[in-house]
């Protein structure tokens, strides 16, 4: 019998605005606990919360960007529930009526193209945290206040490989807007999950379990991975699955429940009397609208037409919006997309891997990058000394021009001087040089390297194939040792 | 000179030319505060220290030239208001001991007026009750008769107007708590239109309903600490961002034409007779000086105080989540765990008649109920608005008494909480639409007794009430706010 799997996604995305979402206190991370708080965040007696206009604009951005309905009203709720780390006792949030309903994003599977549908986005408060420290427990209400968008999609994934495929397109829409630093280790991108499985076929839903707070793409697929077979195996023994929720641990691989549907809490949900309810106008929207970036979806398919490069280039240029724009203004500078391409991918790409910094942190300028190509293309270096610049550029940002003078990597492709130096290499080589000449062509590599060798890369490769195959070519096995 | 007998006016004009000092009134009231204490327990702190440091601060600014609105007007305030660095209890254990790091907006406001920041008055806790009999720090009592309750929740700012522990103060009211209590005390007080006046320091019972406003002794005094607290505030969203009239430059005494509505729904079995004959015959001075009298109809009014029993209690039961022992206020000793520490911080630090109200507001929202309950409210309260917005259509202002009965006695009705919510039956309607009201006196009853006249305008048309409250204080040679008016 085989089984399928239905999950939905809850994401919860945190903006990047510079005040929190109902007072105006900085959004920061990191800071020592409790410093930026005032008495709003804190939960004092009589104070009022009053809506930071940008969120609205980040949570229409990103309504539009994921093919939403922006409803022109919307309003408020309190969420109730005791917790240390919520000091109102209630979170205010949005529940009956949320700005943006009725999206959906597209996503890649192996199958192709998928759609996948988003329910609803809101806007809602995000909780501080609480630091355990033996018999007690310590508040930290940094954190309280900060903006959050909640993304909340429909049960249209059947694999956890497409349930990550979903949560990496919808952090690069949020990266490309530049709403949220997609951070999933410090928790600005974090992702609850609900998962039923049913047998193929069937078109009733099984009955899903929630798996909370899962912080990494790699969790995200190994705890899907783990329920969905948790759940088969239950069924196929003739079990049936709870209605719970479940936390993932990360280091055994497994989830665990941690409240059942009976224990799970009443919110209690009422509109927010503090706040008015929100109305967007048609002029907004369509200035926001006007004011969206290209989105990761539209810009794959633009390099596709526009720059011929490899699908598998297209993912990783635009990954990031900064590569992207970074790529595109060397086009602008050199004309030839495919070789830029194949610069980025096996060195910039690698050099960034390895400090894993973003292309902006670097010093690398799209002029330095195309001069590099420019030297190339006079033959004042090689592609290995274009190699050796590179990182040099990277840390110090001084022009390729300078650094191969700098360095001596200015190549050789002056015949005289390579003359000589091949002759020395036959010379000094003539063992293997007999070899060649009795036919053992494979050693022409040989020759090739040994005068690269000795001058440190710098010869023109071209000029030195041409030399040493005029050389060989001219020299009988008889003269070998007279050479 | 009479300190006693002056007006906020004529207090802040002598002042500012110098002919008396901040100081001699507010000594006068201090004294006059700390003696009647005990008898009436109208505040819960009076910190005599900040006070004579906000008058010394006041006397070097006048020497500056300062001017202001109130200068040297020492006003009461409801203990529900925060007030920076004194103490603000909501009449609760739960924050017996919470000092704000912060003003509420209209203590700002009042600050920058000049007026001085004076007690802080009893009340039921959290502003719950109508009788004062609630409060932590025990009941406050009425001047008229000490054995009687001052009503509530706003009874200490009530009763230091009528005991003269205050020249003016401020209340709160969410279903009546400033207007009955200055019903049932002989002192004029008075709700404004609901985001007219900033709720930012308010502490919240019932977030869509409380607003905040003046008890004062005679309506000009009542216009002027009203003009001085109104406005927009944009820590408030709830605030609305409109002209904010001088209320006590636009009085006038000219109310030939105006139409006055006398709502059927008002005069019912169980009001005192008293209360009846003597809104009549209010009736006929305001006839006698040229106002139209009409009868109306508010059909939707019985249901008021079920509604406001579903709504206030459920925002309350939100409102008051917060004070859970974490982060300030009273935390409850020797527990094991989190939860028994919220459980035992709330059963020691909440009184009975607000953990009655948080349950039944918990009720009303829980998933299976919130159709039946806060959902069915909320639609009944815009049916009670459509009431009041028909009314006004046809007449300028809505004329009953504020409340069913005059002062009962302390203990009369605090086991019976029905009979306690039905002395608001006159007041809520008016919370549930958001519109402006008024409590005046209106002569006494056989008992001597203060009797209330509730005089109820349109959105914004404070001026309207205060005009008609104006007419009849002059009409009638002025109000008998106090048994020790003449001594």
């Amino acid at each position: 019998m085989s089984f399928e799997a239905v999950i939905g996604l809850e994401v919860h995305a945190q903006l990047l605005t510079k005040s929190k979402i109902f007072c105006g206190c900085s959004t920061q991370f990191g800071s020592s606990p409790n410093s930026q708080t005032c008495p709003v965040c804190l939960g004092m007696p009589g104070v009022l919360p009053v809506l930071n206009k940008k969120v609205v604009e980040y949570a229409i951005m990103l309504g539009l960007a994921t093919n939403c309905t922006i409803n022109r009203n919307s309003y408020f709720a309190r969420k109730n529930y005791f917790y240390p780390d919520l000091p109102k006792g209630y979170q205010i949030s949005q529940y009956e009526l949320p700005i943006c309903s009725d999206g959906y994003i597209m996503i890649k599977t192996k199958e192709g193209e998928k759609r996948i549908g988003i329910t609803r986005i809101h806007m809602e408060e995000d909780a501080g945290k609480l630091i355990h420290e033996g018999a007690h427990s310590l508040v930290d209400l940094n954190r309280t206040g900060t903006p959050l968008l909640e993304i909340v999609s429909e049960p249209d994934m059947r694999t956890p490989e497409e349930a990550v495929s979903y949560l990496k397109e919808l952090r690069q829409i949020l990266l490309y807007l530049g709403i949220c630093d997609g951070n999933m280790e410090e928790g600005s991108f974090r992702c609850d999950a609900n998962v039923s499985v049913r047998r193929k076929g069937d078109t009733k839903f099984g009955t899903k379990t929630e798996l909370k707070n899962i912080n990494s793409f790699r969790f995200i697929q190994k705890a899907l991975e783990y329920e969905i077979e948790r759940q088969i195996d239950i069924i196929e023994s003739g079990g049936k699955i709870i209605q719970e929720t479940r936390l993932f641990d990360s280091s055994k691989g497994i989830t665990i429940s941690m409240r059942s549907k009976e224990e799970a809490h009443d919110y209690r949900y009422f509109p927010e009397p503090d706040l008015m309810p929100i109305f967007v106008d048609e002029v907004h929207i369509k200035k926001i609208k006007e004011s969206l970036p290209e989105l990761p979806y539209e810009k794959r398919q633009r390099f596709k037409d526009q720059y011929n490069i490899p699908e598998y280039d297209i993912e990783i240029l635009t990954n990031e919006r900064d590569i992207s724009d970074f790529f595109e203004k060397c086009v602008s500078l050199y004309n030839n997309p495919k070789t830029l391409s194949n610069f980025f991918m096996t060195e910039i790409m690698k050099e960034l891997n390895e400090r894993k910094c973003g292309i902006l942190e670097t010093k690398l300028t799209p002029g330095n990058v195309v001069e590099i190509f420019k030297l190339l293309d006079e033959d004042k270096i090689n592609y290995n000394g274009a190699k050796t610049i590179l990182p040099k550029i990277i840390e110090t940002g001084k022009s390729p021009s300078v650094l191969i003078e700098e360095m001596g990597l200015v190549q050789i492709s002056d015949t005289s001087a390579l003359e000589s130096i091949v002759m020395d290499v036959l010379r000094n080589n003539k063992k293997e040089l007999k070899e060649y000449l009795s036919g053992k062509d494979k050693l022409f590599a040989f020759f090739v390297g040994q005068v690269m060798k000795r001058t440190s890369g710098k010869a023109n490769p071209k000029i030195l194939q041409d030399l040493l195959k005029e050389k060989l070519s001219k020299i009988s096995i008889d003269e070998v040792d007279n050479l | 000179m009479d300190i006693k007998k002056l007006t906020l006016e004529e207090i802040r004009n002598l002042i500012e030319s110098r002919v008396i000092k901040v100081r001699d009134v507010t000594e006068f009231y201090l004294k006059r505060a700390k003696e009647l204490q005990e008898k009436t327990n109208a505040f819960i702190t009076l910190d005599e220290e900040n006070i004579l440091n906000q008058v010394e601060n006041l006397e070097k600014e006048l020497e500056r030239g300062f001017k202001g609105k109130l200068t040297g007007v020492p006003i009461a305030i409801k203990d529900n208001i925060c007030t920076k660095n004194i103490r603000t209890t909501c009449a609760s254990k739960i924050l017996y001991n919470f000092i704000p790091p912060y003003d509420a907006t209209v203590v700002e406001r009042l600050k920058k007026e000049g007026a001085i920041i004076f007690g802080k008055t009893n009340m039921d806790e959290f502003a719950m009750g109508s009788s004062n009999e609630t409060s932590y720090f025990g009941p406050v009592k009425n001047p008229w008769d000490w054995d009687r309750i001052p009503g509530g929740s706003s009874g200490g700012s009530a009763v230091a107007i009528s005991a003269i522990q205050a020249p003016a103060s401020l209340g709160s009211d969410t279903g009546g708590s400033i207007r009955q209590p200055a019903s049932l005390c002989g002192v004029i007080g008075m709700k404004p239109t609901y985001g007219r006046v900033s709720r930012y320091g308010l502490i919240a019972f019932g977030s869509s309903l409380d607003q905040i406003g003046p008890f004062a002794r005679t309506t000009k005094d009542c216009a002027l600490v009203l003009e001085v607290i109104s406005g927009y505030d944009p820590k408030d969203s709830t605030s609305i961002n409109r002209e904010n009239p001088e209320y006590s430059k636009g009085l006038s005494k000219d109310i030939r034409g105006l139409k006055i509505g006398v709502p059927k729904e008002y005069f019912i079995d169980g009001v005192e007779e008293d209360i009846v004959v003597n809104i009549q015959k209010a009736i006929d001075t305001f006839k006698n000086l040229g106002a139209e009298i009409y009868e109306i109809s508010l059909p939707h009014t019985k249901y008021g105080i079920a509604v406001y029993y579903l709504i206030a209690t459920a925002e309350a039961s939100s409102n008051l989540a917060r004070y859970d022992g974490v982060k300030y206020g009273y935390r409850a000793q020797n527990v094991k765990d989190l939860k028994q520490m919220y459980i035992k911080t709330k059963k020691e630090g909440f009184g009975e008649e607000v953990k009655r109200r948080i349950m039944l507001g918990t009720f009303s929202l829980a998933s299976g109920y919130y159709d039946a309950y806060y959902k069915k409210a909320s639609k009944v309260r815009t049916l009670i608005k459509q009431d009041f917005m028909s009314a006004f259509e046809k007449v300028d202002v809505i004329l009953c008494p504020t409340s069913p009965t005059t002062a009962f006695k302390i203990g009369e009705k605090s086991n019976d909480p029905i009979q306690m919510y039905l002395s608001d039956i006159f007041t809520i309607n008016v919370n549930l639409a958001g519109v402006p009201a008024m409590s005046i006196p209106c002569g006494f009853d056989r008992k001597g007794l203060p009797i209330g006249m509730q005089i109820m305008g349109n959105y914004f048309e404070e001026q309207k009430i205060l005009n008609t409250s104006y007419a009849y204080e002059s009409a009638v040679g002025g109000f008998k706010f106090s048994p020790f008016q003449e001594e």
